[in-house]
């Protein structure tokens, strides 16, 4: 089965196929090969109340899709908040072990790891590094540079000064028309600085990411699809596998959208990406297809 | 000996005489704030446009942050200290404000409201 027939297959059941540009790989000596990674985001394990109550259900259900695509991805990337926060360290870390667990049926696939400010913030990343690892790192994958950031460690939602300077020193080996892939938890631009959607030092890192052509950040945070351009870098946050929150703006507080039993699983999934040449196809899979069919 | 040193500390600006600028500037309105988790109080306060104040915050449990987005202006508040922060609004309209270092379960509705009016 090609990607493009997968694609498709994957529209027709329910997932909403978009085009965003990977901008610029058009313009590369040689298209890197193509390949496709899924991202997942937000998954809350250990969170319990009313905006869902399939709180242990919901990202098993999604691990089952992932799990049964026809044609696996190249590797499998979590933006963050894999657990909700407790004050408990040894709470926290029985959440992270059971996480694992959840997605075991994924073992033998790629997987990356980052955190959240739910994962990270209260012990400054340590049960994280313990049980996933770094928090920032690079990697590169058939010609495209991928780079991961930690813009939740730090209470103060920052990356850092040390952070900035790796930044700086691994994107000055990089070729700056090399296609390149930046996935953080929270967004680098102000999306909402009201409701703390941003990082404090974004637009530094935003600088430093400008002298590179062909830049596409995935992010999520927000629990919800978005599109968002700074220049010529492209910025789409995913869906949570918990509960959704409000449009950017739109309420008081960002507190969490109430579960719907009329529309069980309303705007909670997760995403497939594919990188083609100069596009990058997305694919959003919702956990439960027929209620976005009939919306 | 002592001419010299009013001369020197008049220089730092230390003495405050305020000389030549006629009557001191009344002092500002002071507003205290207890930073607690997951609340400000108060976190409604009324303000009038162009008047400055000065916000005396208290934060009881967690190196808490106070944010407002519309002003530009943020600090950290560090628990058992009080820190204080100056703020003249410009405008009449609502100036929202909130926690911006993530302090646990709750932190997403920390936050609170300047009421400005004219």
């Amino acid at each position: 089965m090609q990607r493009r027939d997968f694609l498709q297959l994957a529209a027709l059941g329910g997932g909403a196929v978009s085009i965003a540009g990977l901008a610029g790989c058009a313009s590369l000596k040689g298209s890197p090969d193509e390949f496709y990674f899924v991202q997942l985001s937000d998954a809350h394990w250990g969170f319990q109340g009313p905006p869902n109550p399939d709180a242990r259900g919901t990202l098993p259900k999604a691990v089952a899709a992932v799990g049964a695509l026809p044609e696996p991805p190249d590797f499998i990337v979590f933006t963050g908040d894999l657990t909700h926060t407790t004050d408990d360290p040894a709470e926290r870390r029985r959440r992270m072990t059971e996480f694992k667990q959840v997605i075991a049926p994924l073992d033998g696939r790629v997987i990356h790891f980052m955190p959240g400010e739910h994962d990270a913030a209260l012990d400054r990343g340590a049960a994280f590094k313990e049980l996933f690892g770094e928090t920032y790192y690079r990697f590169d994958h058939k010609g495209v540079h991928f780079m991961t950031l930690d813009n939740v460690s730090d209470r103060g939602t920052s990356l850092g000064a040390e952070q900035l300077e790796w930044m700086k020193t691994e994107l000055a080996k990089l070729d700056p028309k090399a296609p390149l892939v930046v996935f953080t938890h929270r967004p680098l631009f102000p999306l909402v600085p009201k409701w703390d959607w941003h990082t404090r030092d974004g637009a530094q890192a935003i600088e430093l990411l400008m002298a590179h052509e062909n830049v596409t950040v995935f992010y999520g945070h927000i629990h919800q699809e978005h599109h968002f351009q700074t220049g010529h870098i492209a910025h789409h946050s995913a869906r949570s596998l918990m509960f959704p929150l409000p449009a950017p703006g739109t309420a008081e507080k960002p507190l969490p959208l109430a579960w719907d039993p009329a529309a069980p699983y309303r705007g909670l999934g997760w995403r497939g990406i594919e990188l083609e040449g100069s596009k990058a196809a997305l694919t959003e899979h919702p956990i439960n297809p027929a209620v976005e069919a009939r919306t | 000996m002592r001419r010299r040193l009013l001369l020197a500390l008049a220089g730092t600006g230390l003495l405050g005489l305020g000389l030549g600028r006629g009557r001191a500037q009344a002092a500002p309105r002071e507003i205290e704030i207890t930073a607690q988790r997951f609340h400000f109080t108060p976190n409604v306060i009324a303000l009038t446009a162009g008047e400055p104040v000065l916000l005396k915050i208290h934060a009881l449990d967690f190196t808490h942050g106070f944010y407002i987005p519309d002003l530009d202006q943020r600090i950290d508040l560090i628990p058992g200290r009080v820190v204080t922060l100056s703020i003249t609004p410009v405008n009449p309209g609502k100036l929202h404000f909130l926690c911006d270092n993530f302090c646990g379960d709750g932190h997403e509705g920390m936050d609170g409201v300047f009421e400005v009016s004219a």
